[in-house]
C-alpha cells in the first residue's frame, strides 16, 4: 500500500468520523432540558426578545432542519452566534485557540521529549537506581490528576518560592508584541522582542509542565519497557557480534524499532493532555480555548460548546494522522502493508 | 476430551490457587491491593471509622473553622469547621462508587459489541459497531463527557452516565482486537465445524479467552475513571456541594491556597492513592497474564 | 594437529533471575583449530547458543554473568580485552549467525543498511562508501539472492525466511571471519530449504577457508558438517572427538541416546528419544547432572563431577564409566 492511498483512506475516515461527531454532540446539544435563549438572557428580558432569539437561531424548528442549518453553517466556517459573547462563535475560536495550542502544543514537545529521553535511559540502565527513581516517578505522574499538579506548582512555585508567574500569558507591563500567529511567544521570537519572548516563556512553563506529566509519565513506561525488551533481542545482540560501535548501536538500532510503540500512543496522550487543558488553563488563569469552553459549557452556551467539541474534533484527528504517518515511516512493516508481528 | 463438570471446577479452582500465588508473590501488586482493600474498608465503613460523621454534608462549626492539622482534626478542618480527615472518608466512597457503576455499565455492552464486530469481521455489522466507537474516540473522552454534563444538570448521577456513555468504545475495541484474531485460531474453527451454535461460539469459546485482558483493563480502568470523575467535580460538573467528593474538595480547597493548604493537599492525595492502589493491581494482572497491550 | 584457533576453557555462566542463580554452564571445555569445522551437539537449552555468545562477548548482561574461564583468540584472551580490542575481533576476527533469522535481521532498516554497517565496521581497513556498497552486494550475490540490488533495498519483512538466513549468512561472511560461529542456522526454516542453506554454508566455507563452530541439536547434520565433534549436556561438554571416531564409537550414554534417537535409514521403527528433559538450571542435579536420566548411572555419579578422560586417540569424555589417562 503505497503512503498516498494510506493517506486518503485515513482522510476520507476521518472525514466521516467528523461527521458523526457533528451529528452526536449536536444531539446532545439540543436535548438539554430548559430554554438556553431564556438562560443567556435572562429571566427578566422581554418574551418577544426571547422568540426572536429563538428565531433568529433557528430553535423552533424542527431537530434535522437545525442540524442542516448549522451543518450547512459549519462548512461554510460559520459555528452559529454565541448566546453569550453574542460574537459569532468562530471569532471566538479565532481569538482563544492558538493560546491554547501555543499551551498544548509546548505541553507536547515536553511530554514527547522527556518521556522518551527518561524512558530510554530507565531501559538501558533497568533495575539501576536509575531505573528505580524513574519507575516512581512514572507512578506518581500517572495516578496524579493534572489539576493537582496544577495546584502544587502554583503553591509551590508561585507563592512558597515566588520564582514564576502564575496568571495569564504576559506580565501586565509588557506590551503584547503584534499577532502573527496568535501565539504570544513565537510572536514575540518573531518580531525580536526577546523581553517579551522571555516573558512568555517563564508563564508557559507552570501550566505546560503539569498538562506534561501526566502523559510524560505514560511514553517514560512505555519507552523504558520497549527498550529494556528490545536491548536482549537478537538483532542488538547481532549488530554488536559485528563489531558495530556501542553507540551507533544504540542510538540507531535500538532507538529506532524502539520508539514506535511509543509514538503509536502519543495521539492517545496527546488527546488526554488537551482535555486536561480545559482543568489546567482554569487554574492558571491562561486565556485560552478550553477555559472559554468551560464557561460554555457551565452557561449551556450551545453553539460554542459544539464548535469547541468540534474544533478540538479536528485538532485530534490532524494529530492522528500525523502519529499515524510517523509511525509508518518508522516502521516499514506497516509502510509495506504487512501483518505487523508481535 | 469430555470432561465432567467437577474436575473442570477443581482445575479452575487450581489455577485461580496458582494465579494468587504469583500474583502475591510480587510486592508491587500487593502494595497495590493493599491501598485498594484499605480504601475500600473505609469508604464501605466510613459511617463508623470516621471521627465525625456528621461533618460529611452540611454542618457548620465556624467556631472550629480553617483549623491546620492537629490531634483532634487530623487532617484539619475546612472553612466551615468541617473535618477533613472525615469528609475524605467519605470522599472514597464517590470515587469508588463512580468507578463501579460506570465500569459496571459499560463493560457488558462494550464486550459485547466487540465480541461481535470482531467475529464478524469485514462484514457490515463489524462497520457499522466500529465507525460508531470511532466517533465517540474521537474526542478526548474527558471533552465529551464535560459536555455531556454541562447539558445535563450537575449532579454524581449525571456524571456517572456521562462518563458511561463515553467510555463503553474502549472495551469495544480492545474486544474486537482480540476476538478477530481468535476467531481464526484452530479451537474456535473445530467448535464452528461441529456445528456449535454463534452464542456457544461468541460466549463459550472466544470470551473466555478475552477475560484477562478485560480484567486488566478494568482494574486500570478504575483508576482513570475515579480520575475523570474527580476531573468533572474539579470544574463544578459532577458532584455538587455538599457532597464530599474528593474533586470538589479539592477544588474548593483550591481558593484558599496557600494558607489553608491542607483542604486542598489531603483529599488530592486521597484520590492518588486510590488510583495508585487499581494501577498497581492492574499493573500486577498485565504481569500475570503476561499481556502486551491493555 | 594444526594451529589453535579458539580455546575455551573451565567456562562458568550465571544467569540471575528473581528466583536465584542459574548455573548455565558449568565448566565449558571446548578447542578450535585453524579451518576446522567443529559440531556442537546437544539439546535445545543446554547452554549451546549461550557458550557462543560468551565467545564474542555478546551475553545480555544482566542477568548473564561469566563468572569463571578464559575463552582464548590465538591465545588471547577474549573475557580480559577492552572494548577497543574487542572491536577488531568481532567481525573479521569472529562473526556469528543467529538461528533465527527474523529475530537477528532488525525489523525497521533495510538489508543494504545493516549490511554496510556490518562491513563498515566489520571489515579489516577503513573502506570508501562506494566500495563498501559493492562489496555488501557482492555479498548477497555470493550467497545467491536473485537481484541482488534489489534485495539490497529491501525490509526484512519483504523477505522470506530463507532469503533472511541467507542474508544473515551473507553478513556474517562479508568480514571474512576466521571463525565463524554457526547457531542452528537452518532450524528455523522450512525442511524443504535447509538442506539448500546447509549445502551454500558449507561451500562458503570452504571456499573462504574459514573455521566454523556449527551449532545444532542433530547428529545428523553435524555428520554433514563437522570434522570434529563436541556433544554437551546441561552446561558441560561431556565428549568430544572427530567425527569418524565418534561416530563409531561413542562413549557416553547420553551420546547413546543422541545416536537412537537419529531416524535410521535401514531397518524401521520410530527413532527412540531419551525420556526425561534437561534439568532446571536453578537447582541442578549434583555430580554428572545427567544421572537422573542415565540408565547407567551409578552411586559415584550423584557425588562428583566426572572428570574428562582421554579414552582414546583424540577421544574425550567425561563419565565414570571410563578410565584413561586422566586429564590432570
Amino acid at each position: 500500500m503505497s503512503m498516498l492511498k494510506f493517506l486518503g483512506k485515513r482522510l476520507a475516515l476521518s472525514l466521516f468520523v467528523l461527521f458523526g461527531l457533528s451529528i452526536l454532540i449536536f444531539t446532545i446539544s439540543r436535548i438539554l432540558p430548559g430554554d438556553p435563549v431564556r438562560m443567556a438572557l435572562g429571566s427578566r428580558a422581554p418574551q418577544w426578545a426571547v422568540d426572536n432569539l429563538r428565531e433568529q437561531m433557528h430553535l423552533n424548528d424542527p431537530l434535522y432542519a437545525q442540524y442542516y442549518y448549522w451543518l450547512t453553517g459549519a462548512v461554510r466556517g460559520d459555528l452559529g452566534q454565541s448566546l453569550f459573547t453574542r460574537r459569532a462563535v468562530i471569532e471566538d475560536v479565532r481569538e482563544f485557540l492558538p493560546a491554547t495550542m501555543e499551551l498544548a502544543l509546548s505541553a507536547g514537545v515536553i511530554m514527547a521529549v522527556f518521556g522518551i529521553l527518561l524512558g530510554a535511559v530507565s531501559g538501558r540502565y533497568s533495575n539501576t537506581w536509575i531505573d528505580n527513581s524513574v519507575r516512581i516517578f512514572s507512578y506518581i505522574g500517572i495516578v496524579t490528576p493534572s489539576f493537582v499538579f496544577a495546584i502544587l506548582f502554583l503553591l509551590l512555585f508561585g507563592y512558597v518560592l515566588n520564582v514564576l508567574p502564575t496568571m495569564g500569558r504576559l506580565s501586565p507591563w509588557i506590551a503584547r508584541p503584534p499577532v502573527i500567529t496568535g501565539m504570544v511567544s513565537l510572536d514575540a521570537l518573531l518580531s525580536g522582542n526577546f523581553a517579551a519572548f522571555g516573558d512568555a516563556i517563564r508563564h508557559l512553563i507552570l501550566p505546560a509542565v503539569s498538562l506534561a506529566l501526566g502523559g510524560m509519565a505514560q511514553e517514560a513506561r512505555i519507552t523504558r519497557s520497549t527498550i529494556s525488551d528490545n536491548l536482549r533481542k537478537d538483532y542488538i545482540a547481532s549488530a554488536k557480534g559485528f563489531g558495530v560501535p556501542e553507540r551507533l548501536v544504540m542510538f540507531k538500532y535500538l532507538l529506532k524499532p524502539s520508539l514506535i510503540p511509543t509514538v503509536s500512543i502519543l495521539g492517545l496522550d496527546f488527546a488526554s493532555l488537551i482535555g486536561n487543558a480545559f482543568l489546567v488553563e482554569l487554574i492558571f488563569n491562561w486565556p485560552g480555548f478550553s477555559r472559554y469552553g468551560i464557561h460554555a459549557m457551565l452557561n449551556k452556551d450551545l453553539n460554542a460548546v459544539s464548535a469547541v467539541v468540534m474544533v478540538l474534533g479536528v485538532i485530534f484527528i490532524i494529530v492522528n494522522i500525523l502519529v499515524d504517518l510517523i509511525v509508518a515511516w518508522l516502521d516499514p512493516r506497516i509502510r509495506l502493508g504487512a501483518e505487523r508481528g508481535k | 476430551m469430555n470432561y465432567s463438570r467437577n474436575t473442570l471446577l477443581k482445575r479452575r479452582a487450581e489455577g485461580f490457587k496458582k494465579g494468587w500465588y504469583k500474583f502475591s508473590r510480587n510486592p508491587v501488586s500487593v502494595l497495590g491491593l493493599f491501598f485498594v482493600l484499605t480504601v475500600s474498608f473505609l469508604a464501605i465503613f466510613a459511617p463508623y471509622v470516621s471521627p465525625y460523621p456528621t461533618h460529611a454534608s452540611r454542618f457548620v462549626n465556624f467556631a472550629e473553622a480553617g483549623q491546620p492539622p492537629s490531634l483532634k482534626h487530623l487532617f484539619g478542618t475546612d472553612v466551615f469547621g468541617r473535618d477533613i480527615l472525615s469528609r475524605v472518608f467519605f470522599g472514597f466512597r464517590y470515587s469508588l462508587m463512580m468507578g463501579v457503576v460506570v465500569l459496571s455499565l459499560v463493560v457488558i455492552p462494550g464486550v459485547v459489541l466487540g465480541l461481535v464486530a470482531g467475529y464478524y469481521r469485514g462484514t457490515w455489522i463489524d462497520t457499522v459497531i466500529m465507525r460508531t466507537t470511532d466517533i465517540f474516540l474521537a474526542v478526548p473522552p474527558l471533552i465529551l463527557a464535560l459536555a455531556i454534563c454541562s447539558v445535563l444538570t450537575p449532579s454524581v448521577f449525571n456524571a456517572m452516565m456521562a462518563v458511561s456513555l463515553m467510555w463503553w468504545p474502549w472495551y469495544t475495541r480492545l474486544v474486537y482486537g482480540l476476538s478477530s484474531s481468535l476467531r481464526t485460531e484452530f479451537f474456535v474453527q473445530a467448535a464452528e465445524v461441529t456445528g456449535a451454535s454463534r452464542s456457544h461460539i461468541l460466549f463459550r469459546e472466544i470470551l473466555p479467552n478475552c477475560v484477562s485482558s478485560i480484567f486488566t483493563k478494568m482494574s486500570l480502568d478504575m483508576g482513570w475513571v475515579i480520575l475523570i470523575g474527580s476531573a468533572l467535580s474539579f470544574v463544578g460538573l459532577g458532584a455538587q456541594p455538599p457532597i464530599p467528593d474528593l474533586g470538589t474538595m479539592v477544588a474548593d480547597g483550591a481558593k484558599y491556597l496557600p494558607d489553608q493548604w491542607w483542604i486542598t493537599i489531603f483529599p488530592a492525595f486521597a484520590i492518588m492513592i486510590t488510583v495508585l492502589g487499581f494501577n498497581l493491581i492492574g499493573d500486577g494482572f498485565r504481569d500475570l497474564f503476561a499481556l502486551e497491550e491493555v | 594437529m594444526g594451529e589453535t584457533l579458539l580455546e575455551i576453557g573451565n567456562l562458568h555462566v550465571e544467569f540471575k533471575v528473581y528466583e536465584g542463580r542459574l548455573r548455565v554452564l558449568n565448566g565449558v571445555n571446548l578447542s578450535v583449530q585453524v579451518g576446522e569445522r567443529v559440531g556442537l551437539v546437544g539439546e535445545a537449552g543446554c547452554g549451546k547458543t549461550t557458550t557462543m555468545k560468551c565467545v564474542l562477548k555478546i551475553l545480555t548482561s544482566p542477568p548473564g554473568k561469566i563468572t569463571e574461564g578464559k575463552i582464548l583468540l590465538h591465545d588471547k584472551d577474549v573475557l580480559t580485552m577492552g572494548s577497543q580490542e574487542m572491536q577488531r575481533v568481532r567481525g573479521h576476527g569472529i562473526s556469528m549467525i543467529f538461528q533465527d533469522p527474523t529475530a537477528a535481521l532488525n525489523p525497521v532498516f533495510t538489508v543494504g543498511d545493516q549490511l554496510m554497517s556490518v562491513i563498515k565496521y566489520g571489515s579489516k581497513g577503513s573502506l570508501s562508501k562506494k566500495e563498501i556498497k559493492k562489496r555488501a552486494i557482492g555479498t548477497l550475490r555470493e550467497v545467491r539472492l536473485p537481484d541482488p540490488e534489489r534485495i539490497f533495498t529491501n525490509y526484512p519483512v519483504q523477505l522470506s525466511g530463507g532469503m533472511r538466513q541467507r542474508v544473515c549468512i551473507a553478513m556474517a561472511l562479508s568480514t571474512e571471519p576466521e571463525l565463524l560461529l554457526a547457531d542452528e542456522p537452518t532450524t528455523s526454516l522450512d525442511v524443504t530449504i535447509q538442506d539448500q542453506v546447509l549445502r551454500l554454508l558449507n561451500e562458503l566455507v570452504e571456499r573462504h577457508g574459514t573455521s566454523v563452530i556449527f551449532i545444532t541439536h542433530s547428529l545428523g547434520v553435524v555428520r554433514e558438517m563437522a570434522d570434529r565433534v563436541y556433544v554437551m549436556y546441561a552446561g558441560n561438554i561431556i565428549e568430544g572427538a572427530r567425527k569418524e571416531e565418534l561416530f563409531a564409537n561413542w562413549l557416553h550414554p547420553y551420546t547413546l541416546g543422541l545416536m537412537n534417537a537419529l531416524p535410521k535409514l535401514t531397518g524401521g521403527g520410530i527413532a527412540e528419544g531419551i525420556p526425561g528433559r534437561i534439568p532446571e538450571y536453578l537447582d541442578p542435579p549434583s555430580g554428572c547432572r545427567f544421572h537422573p536420566r542415565c540408565p547407567r548411572a551409578m552411586q559415584q555419579c550423584s557425588q562428583s563431577i566426572p572428570p574428562v578422560v582421554h579414552a582414546a586417540d583424540d577421544h574425550d569424555v567425561a563419565c565414570f564409566l571410563y578410565r584413561g589417562e586422566t586429564d590432570e
